[in-house]
């Protein structure tokens, strides 16, 4: 059985960058999992978990001359993965506030006292150059319940951070 | 009673229409029992179509009173159901008996008003709200061949769509 990898690859955003690299991974007969890819700040960032039979530098080996015809930043981690593990996150909370440094800190620090697993983390800087706003999305586990996390995310009003929590009711059906 | 065999994508039958029930026999009675059956059998699971067991009719049976924290009307046997109004849109997340190992984020209307002949043919009619709402349009999809996976959005960029008021 194949083992896994994880590939993070970094660098300038460019049209293709996408097309090439998985190009190069299929004539290489690897396996693509779970993946996260996208832009950030002018910078094009890829996480993905490669099923490769072989060993981490021959995957290095196939990969890197892609990466390099890209100028990105390659690095290969074997790892003890398996897909279908998915955690479902019951819980997803937003926050903005004007942005200040320490935003993140206060907020998540807060969270994981109150049993917050955070499952997925995307944040942005809205707002004009003056006067920028820090917009943050969680999606998480609440393992002491929701209510701990209400409390906590109560106490940040007073720092100029607007927090709201929706329960996540995953419907089967 | 028998729990039925529930097909999984990528099947491509679950992409396929289903057809108007005409018959109320006891044949069709005792298929909505071992339907219903099958759908409690699954943990969680709050509704179930009758294409998802490769019998393609127009049935869906909902039951969201499990949790009684949802408005609920109990047990709706939903025969031939026609979505007559609904308002307000919401996204909330879904996974689905035949799409194992995947849940993702769906806009469904919030609340609804649906028309529905129960098991023995007689038209009836829910009022359904909230998360009630979002299972039966997730049957009534797989009675016209659609997966949530059809209706996906992305999960970034939401933080303001709470409150959508319809004009
Ligand atoms: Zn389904």
């Amino acid at each position: 059985m194949a083992k896994w990898f994880m590939l993070t690859l970094v660098g300038e955003d460019r049209p293709g960058i996408v097309a090439k690299l998985t190009h190069a991974l299929f004539e290489a007969g690897c396996n693509l999992g779970e993946a996260s890819m996208m832009r950030l700040g002018g910078n094009f960032t890829m996480m993905l978990m490669v099923g490769f039979d072989g060993k981490s530098k021959t995957l290095s080996d196939v990969v890197t001359p892609v990466s390099e015809s890209l100028n990105l930043h390659l690095h290969v981690d074997e790892i003890n993965a398996a897909l279908h593990t998915h955690l479902e996150p019951d819980v997803r909370i937003s926050v903005y506030g004007a942005d200040r440094t320490g935003i993140v800190s206060e907020v998540t620090g807060a969270l994981a006292e109150s049993g917050l697993h955070i499952l997925d983390l995307e944040s942005d800087v809205a707002g004009s150059k003056d006067s920028p706003i820090y917009v943050m999305h969680i999606e998480g586990h609440a393992a002491e319940g929701i209510d701990s996390l209400r409390a906590a995310l109560s106490l940040m009003k007073d720092r100029g951070i607007e927090t709201s929590l929706e329960e996540i009711d995953t419907l089967i059906g | 009673m028998a729990i039925l065999n529930i097909l999984v994508f990528p099947d491509p039958v679950l992409k396929q229409a289903s057809e108007p029930v005409t018959e109320f026999d006891a044949e069709f009675k005792q298929f909505i029992a071992d339907l219903d059956e099958t759908r409690l059998d699954a943990p969680g699971c709050v509704g179930i179509a009758a294409p998802q067991v490769g019998r393609f009719q127009r049935v869906a049976l909902v039951d969201v009173s499990a949790n009684p924290k949802h408005k609920s009307n109990g047990y709706m046997v939903l025969v031939n159901p026609e979505i007559i109004e609904w308002e307000g849109y919401k996204k909330g997340r879904e996974g689905c008996l035949s799409v194992p190992d995947y849940t993702g984020n769906v806009m469904r209307a919030t609340s609804i008003v649906i028309e529905a002949q129960d098991a023995d043919g007689v038209m009836q009619r829910y009022e359904c709200e909230g998360f009630e709402a979002r299972a039966v349009q997730h049957e009534i999809d797989h009675l016209d061949g659609l997966l949530f996976l059809d209706r996906l959005v992305s999960r970034r960029n939401d933080l303001f769509e709470r409150k959508v008021y319809k004009k």
